[in-house]
């Protein structure tokens, strides 16, 4: 009836793993308690959990990726501790803990923080920035977002009932197959990971379709900002790499499940099979999680520098180039695999070569702030503290590539070193500028800034000490992934590994205090006109937070940077004579019920309850049905209305103070802003 | 080829497909297509590596029997020439008809479907399950991967014929059937590779 699903299930294996159960539990049950005592359940199922509008579907992302933050992030620092102290000793994690703590790090990280992170981002932005009212399939994104929430809640879920899987966030067999991992670790993964691949394809195209469809007349595709540069060409990538992760994942769960022999050690299956599907999702991912962050970063620089992009032209061909090369290197995560040296020399240069559009990039905000005012916004600090981390992360990538240095540093700690060099400053960093520069756009009001700066200092420092003690014990001889050891001279770089973690929760909970500070301080840091930093894209002409429509009148584009060529001939708050009808979708519980039975439908797979499984594909496909048949899916808000929710704006932005930037602002493109702010 | 010049678009009032945000879905549902053909395009590559890891298990020249695929191969492709005339009915507005070709394209799909199930029984009696080589694994998997895909599109179709006889052939109806014959079609070209890349290699 229940599978393999008893009692043993729950972990009462280890007082920490017991503990971390009852704070998932517990914080969830919280949770639940305070919306129901607040008396807001029906409000967040009315205007949150069945909205299909892309601003509140792409705040739900960042909240879930915040979340997951903090578990993943709690994941590190017990990591950090226990290598700190487990010198000749077993520390305080069991080893088959310790396992399931990195595994689950990894996963929760690259895609269950960072992915829901940056497609919040671009949700909440690109309808803006190319003046459209919102997706281009509202229902679609919907459940994509509920389809990822579902995956999350396996992996959350595996922290209470049964165990996590302890075979890496990459799951290489045959150490993942049925034979030396029984139990349900690895289905959890590869279910959480099927769940979310499929969500992360439908969002890629999802907006490959917004952005080639739905932009403002007179966009054209290099008047495109950065950041919707750089969304469409992640979302080419998540519709045409996740299907190998799918593929992969999927085939391991044969194997698993039916005695399959893909990457089974007998019968002819091919292990390296395995390496290679990974990777050919694994390093477009990595692209797809940083060329977002590069689009933040772009949008950053030229706000705060008060200048236009550097090299507009350049960094668009540098990103495609990126994404077109991204395909092509996917065997550097293997070199030792026992290709021929010819093969690996290929993928090495190719390696090497993405190094190139990287450079020109970092020169391309490197002259953008050049003879620019520069405002030292938290955003700003996070994109410098960026460009100068993430250069030292280039050239440690650059020497990885070259094989025969793979061969004595793969499998080390100064692999991690790497990795976490480029995707934290690369990706996080980045996603951090996002939040602090969109946060008014979202929410109406400003992230206080001294907070935020002081989590920025924490987190730049934390990160310093964290991880530069890695590439030295990579060149040590530490590998990766070790429950405990016996080398004496490690521990001392370890324990200021250690440090350098908890100097980042120092960070993290200045950043949850700059939060509380602000939400206080809310009426003083009030964005009044929806543009509070002098913003030069579409999406800083609209309120803050925008209405539902986002633009009454969909803005004409006549150049790069459209809303500061608005501002600039006077036209940006020009009233319009008169508004129409608009035609907006109509909310649905659709998304989310197809969700929770693709949860339920993991689960089921993960217990062998196999009459579970089936009854929730079916239910699942009902409801696919029944919301294919839908005729009406849209709404008009009348054009009085409309004139109604604009005149309250009009007034919104006659009482609105002066921003302080409006004085001599006189831009002459590519030189430095007179005036401003420093 | 009289069926062809009776689709003339005389026949329909001239917006009679452009129902709201067509041409989106109709890219979104090529990004779709080209997404899935890269789930196929993996699964066709190990077919190929694994191909001839039979593991001392019978071997594809024992196992595939062209007859039988032949068989397949005509239902499948004579599918999609009844969903071209479904497609040219639709065109002049007749929903009768529209619904005989759909009825018919569902026949010779349930048919392709039943061969298959039947030829897998058989391999599986035979001892060729899919746990006995990593070729078979792969085979079962690629061949019943194609066989799911027209499996959901008899479901999508007999749900439009559904539509068809509720709704009549409205603009969202019409607009769905073209995205299903763009699917339906799709299948046929995966199969074509299936023959050209599993069975013939496989006697040859």
């Amino acid at each position: 009836m229940l599978g393999r699903l008893t009692i043993d299930a729950l972990p009462l294996y280890s007082g920490v793993a017991m503990f971390g159960a009852f704070v998932t539990v517990a914080g969830a049950l919280s949770v639940l308690g305070l919306i129901t005592w607040m008396g807001k359940w029906r409000y967040l199922w009315a205007e949150w959990l069945t909205s299909v509008d892309h601003k509140r579907i792409g705040i739900m992302y960042v909240v879930l990726a915040l979340v997951m933050l903090m578990r993943g992030f709690i994941d590190a620092l017990m990591m950090r501790s226990q290598q700190a102290i487990a010198l000749n000793s077993d520390g305080y994690l069991p080893p088959d803990h310790f396992d399931q703590i990195f595994s689950s790090h990894g996963t929760i990280m690259v895609i269950f923080m960072a992915m829901p992170f940056l497609t919040g981002l671009i949700n909440i932005v690109v309808p803006q920035q190319i003046g459209a009212r919102d997706v281009a399939f509202p229902f679609l994104n919907s459940l994509s977002f509920w389809l990822t929430a579902g995956g999350a809640g396996l992996v959350l879920v595996s922290l209470v009932i049964g165990k996590f899987s302890t075979a890496g966030w990459t799951g290489y067999p045959p150490y993942s197959g049925i034979d030396y991992n029984p139990y349900v670790g690895v289905d959890y993964w590869v279910w959480a990971l099927v769940l979310s691949g499929v969500a992360s394809t439908l969002t890629g195209i999802n907006f490959i379709v917004t952005i080639l469809k739905m932009r403002a007349p007179g966009m054209t595709l290099m008047r495109m900002p950065l950041l919707t540069w750089t969304a469409l060409c992640a979302s080419l990538l998540m519709a045409f790499a996740f299907p190998a992760l799918t593929v992969a994942g999927g085939m391991l769960e044969l194997d698993r499940l039916f005695g399959m022999h893909f990457f089974t050690n007998d019968a002819g299956g091919n292990i390296m099979m395995f390496a290679n599907l990974l990777w050919i999702w694994g390093h477009p991912e990595v692209y797809i999680l940083i060329l977002p962050a590069f689009g933040v970063f772009s949008h950053v620089v030229t706000t705060f520098s008060g200048k236009r992009l550097f090299g507009y032209a350049s960094l668009v061909y540098a990103t495609v180039a990126i994404m077109f090369l991204s395909f092509a290197v996917w065997l550097h995560h293997f070199f030792t695999m026992g290709s021929s040296a010819n093969v690996n020399a290929f993928f090495g240069i190719a390696t090497m070569i993405i190094a190139v559009p990287t450079g020109v990039k970092v020169f391309d905000w490197i002259f953008t702030m050049y003879r620019g005012r520069i405002r030292f916004h938290t955003a700003m600090l996070f994109t410098l503290g960026f460009l100068v981390t993430f250069v030292i992360g280039g050239m440690t990538g650059v020497l990885l590539a070259v094989p025969p240095v793979d061969f004595l540093m793969h499998n080390t700690t100064f692999l991690v070193a790497h990795f976490h060099n480029m995707l934290i400053p690369g990706a996080l960093f980045g996603y951090f500028a996002g939040l602090q520069f969109w946060f008014p756009k979202a929410f109406g009001f400003r992230l206080d800034e001294r907070w935020g700066n002081r989590a920025f200092w924490c987190w730049i420092i934390g990160f310093y000490l964290a991880f530069m003690p890695l590439y030295y014990l990579g060149f040590m001889g530490m590998p990766r992934r070790m429950e405990h050891y016996n080398v004496a001279e490690w521990q001392p770089h370890l324990i200021v590994a250690a440090a350098g973690a908890g100097l980042i929760l120092v960070g993290i909970i200045l950043m949850i205090v700059q939060l509380v500070v602000s939400v206080r301080r809310r009426e003083e840091l009030r964005d009044h006109t929806g543009d509070p930093w002098n913003g030069r894209t579409l999406e800083w002409l609209t309120s803050s937070p925008p209405a539902p429509y986002n633009f009454a009148v969909i803005p004409e584009v006549h150049g790069l940077d459209a809303f500061h060529d608005l501002k600039e001939r006077g036209i940006a708050y020009a009233r319009p004579s008169r508004y129409e009808d608009i035609r907006m979708p109509k909310n649905t519980a659709s998304g989310l019920i197809i969700g929770s039975f693709a949860f339920v439908f993991g689960f089921a797979m993960v217990w062998h309850i196999w009459w579970l499984a089936v009854l929730s594909v079916l239910a699942g496909l009902v409801v696919v049905v029944i919301r294919g048949s839908q005729d009406d899916t849209e709404y008009t808000m009348t054009a009085r209305e409309v004139e109604v929710i604009e005149n309250a704006r009009y007034e919104q932005l006659a009482r609105a103070p002066r921003p302080e930037f409006d004085e001599e602002q006189e831009v002459i493109p590519g030189a430095p802003l007179r005036g401003g702010v420093m | 080829m009289s069926a062809a010049t009776r689709a003339a678009p005389a026949a329909m009032p001239a917006d009679f497909l452009d129902t709201e945000r067509r041409s989106e879905r109709a890219l979104g549902f090529w990004v779709y297509l080209m997404s899935d053909a890269i789930i196929f395009a993996l699964v066709f590559a190990t077919y190929v590596v694994l191909s001839r890891n039979y593991a001392g298990g019978p071997t594809a020249a024992e196992l595939f029997d062209l007859k039988r695929t032949f068989g397949e191969t005509m239902l499948l492709l004579f599918s999609s020439a009844t969903f071209g005339f479904a497609t040219l009915a639709m065109l002049e507005g007749n929903r009768a008809r529209l619904l005989v070709w759909l009825a018919l394209t569902v026949f010779l799909g349930a048919g392709f479907v039943a061969l298959e199930i039947g030829e897998f029984l058989g391999m599986i009696e035979a001892g060729a399950s899919p746990d006995r080589s990593a070729f078979l694994s792969a085979f079962f998997t690629l061949v019943g991967l194609h066989g799911l895909h027209v499996s959901v599109g008899l479901v999508w179709i007999v749900v439009l014929m559904g539509q068809l006889s509720i709704k009549g052939l409205t603009r969202p109806v019409a607009s769905r059937l073209f995205r299903l014959g763009l699917f339906w079609h799709f299948l046929d070209i995966i199969w074509i590779g299936i023959f050209s890349v599993v069975y013939l290699p496989g006697v040859l």
